[in-house]
């Protein structure tokens, strides 16, 4: 075993260790952002966590699954509207409702997978699509819930989540902020595990993963299944900072995923640090392009077809490549030890 | 009465569908590639058939002698300037660069036209119908379907009797093999886009007669065309003009029932269909 201590494989690395350190810093700055960031400031912020979170599961399932899904909003509104009915028709907490609505998204996605699984590659984000559309239209002709025009969250529910409105945005900030925690840190231990592993594998070459043993089929419908009910969890808090939903607003291609899958594209698609930067750009851009409304979309759509075409691994992937940086230490690398001469004379 | 009525109404929007389905399921055919912009192309097609109507005042059917050759032209530069260098074993950027395509287009449409929604105008046609067995059947929509079936019929020529369809096949079975033949594989690609894109040049005018539009809809009419398809089943081009059918007569039957089932049962026929024949009803290839 001379050869094994010759050598040493690694996972984290400085700029890793540091990272983690950085990160825990930002992360108490942020949860004390009451202390210094105004009424506006908390309200973007929370915004940004959100899209923060449903990029991150977007690209866990298009990135490492290798499931494009065009049809995410379907667990984003169906989280809305499960906070809606089960606080209004079942008495519930509105944050008991949202976690309630995440396991309700996660069954839910199990026939949805079932059926469309059957649908390979390109077939497959549209089936997606379809099924999104399902449940637009399905949740139109739901007349309690307002039907078409869609209803508000009466005032009696969203006093429950605290009497003052100050402790009520505090709330709602600091739930957003949890949630792409969490988000991120599922997202990390899911791709740091055996099955994380697996996932690269089925990525980077499906016939022969498939041959190693992999069961392909039950790798990413476990990860359509966590990120639906992530996902709707998303939806449910989204909707919470909304008060108001409607079906075209809550089952909205643009805002639940073609924006989605910019801020993936440009941030840099199949690694966790990309979404990050993609979420930063896309609202660094939003602030200074937002007035020109759909030329900004123009742009944007430009923007992510010159990425995907001259630099596929997006910003990150240029970083990565010129300085070799990982923030998330996921690979393997392996370092030479200094020859020991004491051991074993 | 009016179920046999709005059956035959359903049967007719098919040949509608079924147009939208083989431009989708022609370059799927041959390069594997499924464009998420195809419905907002046709809609792009419907404005440009009104901006030349209205600018020259000509009828939309006469439009289509100039709309064809420029949705064609859009196609192949398309193809050879963007979509060719997506083209891999990897499906992620051909999907993501075509559903930005998709963005830009609707974009683009919503800053020039407004979310306004238009029509062309078909005249007389528009209104014309003829009774037939005691069902009065819009000569418009009857004029649509006939255009499907020839449109497929020329389609289903130009695959298996032309030369240009036997150098579609060629790169379809076996690219690189194609192009030790001598075929130029960014070529025939172009010409496959150029000739999905003349019929979604039909499509759209015939789209733009038959109902108002606006930027918004092109992908409600790419969910239709890709049900049509996998209904159908893929790679059969008469099974499109089937799968159409039955999408039109479900959405019809849906609308009969409740106004606000119309799109929904054509969705739900499509589902079940996927549950119980994933490969669609006549298939040919495999996905």
């Amino acid at each position: 075993m001379k050869s094994s201590q010759t050598h040493t494989v690694l996972r984290s690395s400085q700029a890793s260790r540091r990272a983690a350190l950085v990160g825990i810093v930002i992360l108490i700055v942020l949860a004390a952002a009451p202390l210094w960031a105004g009424r506006a400031d908390m309200r973007l912020m929370s915004e940004i966590f959100l899209y923060l979170a449903l990029a991150s599961l977007w690209n866990l399932l298009a990135g490492y699954a290798g499931l494009v899904s065009v049809g995410q909003q379907a667990f984003v509104g169906f989280g809305g509207y499960l906070l809606f009915a089960l606080t209004i028709f079942g008495g519930l907490h509105p944050l008991l409702a949202i976690g309630v609505a995440s396991l309700f998204g996660a069954a839910m996605s199990v026939p949805v997978a079932a059926l469309i699984f059957r649908l390979r590659g390109a077939y497959f984000a549209i089936g997606t699509w379809v099924v999104a559309e399902v449940f637009r239209l399905t949740f139109a002709q739901i007349s309690a819930l307002g039907g078409g025009s869609g209803s508000s969250l009466p005032v009696k529910i969203v006093k429950s989540v605290a009497s003052s409105r100050t402790m009520r945005e505090w709330t709602s900030y600091w739930l957003a902020l949890g949630l792409v925690v969490l988000v991120l840190v599922v997202v990390y231990l899911f791709l740091r595990s055996r099955k994380g592993l697996a996932l690269t594998a089925i990525r980077d070459n499906e016939l022969a993963a498939g041959s190693l043993g992999i069961d392909i089929w039950r790798t990413q419908f476990l990860v359509y299944v966590v990120t639906a009910g992530l996902t709707t969890m998303t939806g449910g808090l989204i909707f919470l900072q909304k008060l108001r939903i409607s079906p075209d607003a809550a089952f909205s291609v643009n805002d639940w995923t073609a924006f989605v899958i910019f801020i993936v594209v440009i941030g840099g698609i199949g690694t966790i640090e990309g979404p990050i930067i993609g979420t930063l750009v896309y609202f660094a851009l939003r602030e200074f392009l937002a007035d020109l409304g759909t030329i900004y979309l123009i742009v944007l759509g430009i923007v992510a077809i010159l990425i995907m075409l001259k630099a596929p691994k997006g910003l990150w992937g240029l970083i990565r490549e010129r300085w070799g940086l990982e923030l998330f230490p996921l690979s393997h690398r392996v370092e030479t030890n200094t020859p020991r001469k004491d051991q074993n004379g | 009465m009016d179920w046999i009525n709005s059956i035959v109404q359903g049967v007719l929007l098919g040949g509608l569908y079924a147009m939208i389905a083989a431009g989708l399921s022609l370059i799927f055919g041959v390069m594997r590639l499924v464009n998420i912009a195809h419905g907002d192309l046709i809609i792009l097609a419907a404005y440009l058939g009104l901006t030349v109507a209205t600018a020259l005042g000509l009828y939309p059917l006469v439009a289509l002698l100039i709309i064809v050759p420029v949705m064609a032209a859009i196609g192949y530069v398309l193809q050879r300037v963007v979509l060719n260098n997506t083209l891999s074993d990897d499906i992620l950027p051909p999907l993501l660069v075509t559903f930005g395509l998709s963005v830009i287009i609707q974009n683009a449409l919503l800053e020039i036209y407004s979310a306004d929604p238009q029509k062309m105008d078909a005249g007389a046609l528009g209104t014309a119908s003829a009774n037939i067995g005691g069902i009065s059947v819009g000569l418009l929509p009857l004029l649509m379907f006939a255009t499907a079936v020839v449109v497929i019929a020329g389609l289903q020529f130009v695959f298996y009797r032309t030369a240009l369809g036997r150098a579609f096949r060629a790169v379809s079975d076996n690219q690189d093999v194609a192009q030790l033949m001598g075929l130029n594989k960014r070529h025939v690609y172009g010409l496959a886009m150029a000739l999905s894109l003349a019929v979604v040049a039909i499509a759209g005018i015939f789209l733009g007669m038959r109902t108002s539009f606006d930027p918004s809809i092109g992908g409600g009419r790419l969910i239709f065309g890709f049900e049509a398809v996998i209904i159908g089943g893929l790679g059969n081009l008469w099974g499109t003009l089937i799968g159409g059918v039955i999408l039109g007569v479900a959405q019809n039957i849906g609308a009969q029932i409740n106004p606000g089932w119309q799109v929904l049962a054509g969705h739900v026929v499509f589902l079940v269909i996927l549950a119980f024949r994933p490969r669609g009803l006549f298939p040919r290839m495999t996905g």
